[in-house]
């Protein structure tokens, strides 16, 4: 049977992560190299980066982020933010990334979808979607971190990049993401069931059993959660073997 | 030993260099490479692939001489070689995505769609699934029946000779993951992301 994914991200920051936690065993808690390490260790089914580096000199950090966790994580490793042109995508691989994930540039032509999972395949290409709700019933798509309307909506925009050869969707409620209050269960919900590929839910977890609503409630193939993880509150374990208890099923 | 990875330009192959390296540290001259002198004096041979079953065919068919080359390794003279993922896909005799592609031809079968049972089932199948072992395979030793691999596809391998499955997985039906005929083994799933159980994998593939 196919496992639930639990997969920590971690915002990268000019080389260093943003929020990063003092883990005991760490030597170094802004290394996002060594934090990766020590959750593929604990049992992480993935490892995602955020690169939320503004200037554009320094977007070479990352490469070598990814190329340095590469070489000690064995568990896939998906790489987001400033992922716009084919040659972005190509560097990450070529550094070690298993997915990279795209978000304005999906939005401003939905065509690069295409095109990336064209030429690098669909299991590679994850698409991120920012989305806010409008109305009840209805989200819209948003950018740069949920300042930005863009008027599409949101279920409509998940079909477009099913169909464009995204592998993935990475969902985040801009309602939701930093409160703490759980995963909006609807908007994952309604997103599950108009598509047909997997659906990794973020933005909002505060507690285990957001994770289990995320899964059971909203029909997320994956859940992302970031806070929960660094701050110490809970290990991967944890979570797992909290899901496991009210069974879902996880890989332990 | 020398072991080649075949870099034949298609997809990312990064991730199966990167593991290769962690297990052969020192013991193995790792290589990769297409080039087919490099190639016919080695005494492993690892096929990634990435992407669909007709643009790795087509990549493998674009350098000149290298599918005779890999058929003289593997079915002449029975030297190992590991297929992973597509890698494993072109064995068979013809594959199904994009358009119907005339595979290797090394294992007799076809690549087809992983039958979503009316979108009961999302594709691709992505995610740590259990492996059941179906029979002893060199590449298995010390791998626990029902552990868990790392898979990302939307075809699957069907074999026309069911005693080459050593190993499958239960996505919509029992998914062929593993085979192993005679000097020839593949994967469905990626150990070279399948963290440490993968990693095991590999090591069994290297000490053959």
């Amino acid at each position: 049977m196919l496992k639930n994914r639990i997969i920590p991200c971690l915002d990268v920051k000019n080389g260093r992560v943003v929020k990063g936690i003092n883990f005991v065993e760490l030597k170094d808690a802004g290394d996002p190299v060594e934090q990766a390490k020590v959750y593929s260790d604990g049992g992480a089914d993935e490892i995602c980066f955020l690169d939320i580096t503004a200037s554009n000199e320094n977007r070479d950090t990352i490469i070598d982020i990814v190329r340095k966790t590469a070489k000690k994580c064995f568990v896939p490793l998906t790489v987001g933010g400033g992922v716009r042109t084919i040659q972005n995508i190509t560097d990450l691989l070529l550094a070690g990334a298993d997915k990279v994930s795209i978000n304005t540039a999906a939005v401003k032509n939905v065509d690069f979808v295409k095109e990336a999972s064209k030429k690098f395949g669909s299991q590679c290409i994850v698409v991120a979607i920012d989305a806010k709700k409008v109305s009840e019933n209805k989200w819209e798509v948003f950018t740069h971190g949920g300042r930005n309307k863009t008027g599409i909506d949101a279920v409509e925009f998940a079909k477009q990049v099913e169909a464009n050869g995204a592998g993935e969707i990475l969902l985040t409620s801009m309602d939701k993401d930093g409160t703490k209050s759980g995963y909006d269960v609807d908007l994952l919900k309604t997103i599950t069931k108009n598509t047909n590929i997997p659906v990794i839910a973020s933005g909002g977890v505060g507690t285990l059993d957001h994770l289990y609503d995320g899964i059971v409630k909203g029909g997320a193939s994956a859940v992302l959660a970031a806070s929960i993880f660094h701050y110490g509150e809970f290990k991967i374990k944890d979570a797992k073997e909290y899901l496991k208890s009210k069974n879902v099923s996880v890989r332990l | 030993m020398n072991v080649t990875i075949v870099d034949y330009q298609s997809g990312n192959i990064s991730s199966v260099i990167n593991s290769f390296k962690e297990v052969a540290k020192g013991k193995v001259n790792l290589e990769v490479t297409s080039d087919i002198k490099k190639i016919k004096s080695s005494d492993k041979i690892v096929l990634p692939g990435q992407g669909s079953f007709k643009s790795c065919v087509d990549s493998l068919n674009s350098i000149n001489g290298l599918v005779d080359t890999l058929k003289k390794f593997a079915i002449t003279n029975k030297k190992p070689l590991l297929g992973i993922c597509v890698g494993l896909q072109m064995f068979a005799d013809v594959g199904y995505e994009e358009a119907e592609t005339k595979g290797l031809g090394w294992i007799s079968g076809k690549v087809s769609k992983i039958d979503n049972q009316n979108r009961k089932f999302k594709l691709p199948h992505i995610g740590w699934n259990e492996i059941e072992i179906q029979k002893e395979s060199k590449i298995f030793k010390d791998i626990k029946n029902k552990s868990h691999m790392y898979f990302v596809h939307s075809y699957e391998f069907i074999p026309e000779d069911k005693s080459v499955i050593s190993a499958t997985t239960d996505y919509s039906s029992k998914i062929v993951c593993a085979v192993e005929k005679e000097n020839l083994f593949g994967t469905q799933f990626h150990p070279e992301k399948s963290d440490k159980t993968g990693l095991k994998i590999i090591d069994n593939f290297l000490k053959l």
